[in-house]
């Protein structure tokens, strides 16, 4: 993260083309190569415990997003004004308002999902990374860059928490979203579902992906 | 709510295990878990800090409902978390350096570690009293620093063994917490 910093030039110095370059960067650098689940590993408590199904994983995932994009939007906002020792308390607080509407929001939208969810959505206040990107980038850039990229991480949050909610409800329950795949007789690997199998998916993800990184380094182009 | 304070400790540190069962406080048992020894200092940091807060978010709910505003409880748990890390932090490095030093960075970071928070909210929800509290943050604190030493324990034999390049690292360690966590649900039959 210290590298993305470092390199963002005072938006100033850029010419147009190139800082619509750097806005499409600040928005794609979280989805895919910078993931925060998959390639930083960050977040990794709600991205275990709620995606048994892929319901609870899109809503987890929205929530999260919501969260942090707004927050990243008022820390860019307050960033000059916001003395440099109290920092850290002041985005927590910022965070921890747009949690708790986001809480009372679920609430109100769905009560089955909320209670699914449970207190997992109170506890995206300590999701690092919302409070990784408050830091690293938010307090840093500009409005527009800062809600990019934090648009960016929440999808790239989010598509996590989709591939894991998909292996294990498709594989644990045989359905996807509610609906069976494969008929009546299927008998789902309860494993998948609790705790343990939570584990394994994400291990088999970080495996895959290890797998594809260094399937490529020995064969470039 | 009449559990008895045993059957809580029992289950908040056996049955409902807050890392391998609920996955809260993922972040240090994936990253503090490498030797044993600062997974136990670390797991004891924890386990004070979740006490100080099970007391003062006991303190803080009865105020918040004397005062009809419960929305604003979870701003408040984290300034309390935040700034009892802090006042440890200040102790700890006032009348022990040495284990400040041992500490390191890992002692702030429990500011942000989901076990602390949650042990506030849970406690919240299930209407504990003050006894009560008090046996849930003693066994939640308990399982982690169980669960913390079993990992640490398994990752330090790892080192020596042959792992295969693309499942070092973290998907090694994911698996293994898998196998811990099945193993852990053996207890699951002991509650209720």
């Amino acid at each position: 993260m210290a590298n993305d910093t470092a390199t963002a030039t005072p938006d100033i110095a850029i010419a147009a083309t190139s800082a619509r370059d750097e806005n499409l960067e600040a928005l794609t650098r979280g989805i895919w190569r910078e993931n925060p689940v998959f390639v930083m590993l960050l977040g990794n408590c709600p991205t275990l415990a709620v995606t048994n199904s892929v319901i609870n994983s899109l809503a987890m995932g929205l929530a999260t997003t919501f969260v942090l994009v707004m927050s990243c939007m008022i820390v860019a906002m307050i960033r000059d004004f916001v003395p440099k020792e109290v920092r850290i308390a002041c985005y927590i607080l910022v965070i921890a308002t747009f949690v708790t509407i986001v809480d009372y929001l679920l609430q109100a939208i769905s009560f089955d999902v909320h209670r699914a969810l449970g207190a997992f959505i109170s506890l995206i206040v300590v999701n690092c990374i919302i409070l990784g990107r408050a830091e690293a980038f938010a307090s840093k850039n500009s409005v527009l860059k800062s809600s990019l990229d934090a648009l960016g991480f929440g999808i790239g949050f989010t598509l996590a928490c989709l591939f894991m909610g998909v292996v294990r409800e498709v594989i644990g329950a045989g359905s996807f979203a509610g609906i069976p795949l494969f008929g009546p007789d299927f008998a789902g690997w309860s494993i998948m579902i609790l705790p343990g199998g939570a584990f394994f998916v994400l291990g088999s993800w970080l495996l895959l992906f290890n797998w594809l990184a260094a399937r490529r380094k020995r064969r470039p182009a | 709510m009449n559990t008895p304070s045993l059957m809580i400790f029992i289950d908040a540190c056996l049955i409902n295990n807050f890392v391998l069962a609920l996955f809260l406080g993922l972040c240090p048992f994936l990253g503090v878990s490498t030797r044993t020894e600062t997974a136990f200092n670390m797991g004891l940091a924890v386990t004070f800090v979740m006490l100080l807060t099970s007391v003062s978010a006991y303190l803080i709910n009865l105020l918040l409902n004397a005062i009809g505003a419960p929305y604003l409880s979870l701003i408040c748990y984290i300034v309390v978390i935040a700034s009892s890390v802090q006042f440890v932090e200040m102790v700890i490095k006032k009348y022990s350096p040495a284990l400040f030093r041992a500490l390191g960075i890992y002692l702030p970071l429990i500011t942000t570690n989901c076990a602390i928070t949650a042990l506030a909210l849970f406690q919240t929800s299930r209407g504990y009293d003050f006894i009560q509290c008090l046996a849930f943050a003693l066994g939640s604190g308990a399982g982690f620093i169980l669960a913390l030493m079993l990992m640490s324990g398994i990752r330090e034999r790892l080192e020596l063994s042959d792992v295969n390049p693309i499942l070092q690292g973290t998907a090694i360690a994911l698996m293994i917490s898998g196998v811990l966590s099945m193993a852990f649900m053996g207890f699951a039959g002991m509650g209720r």
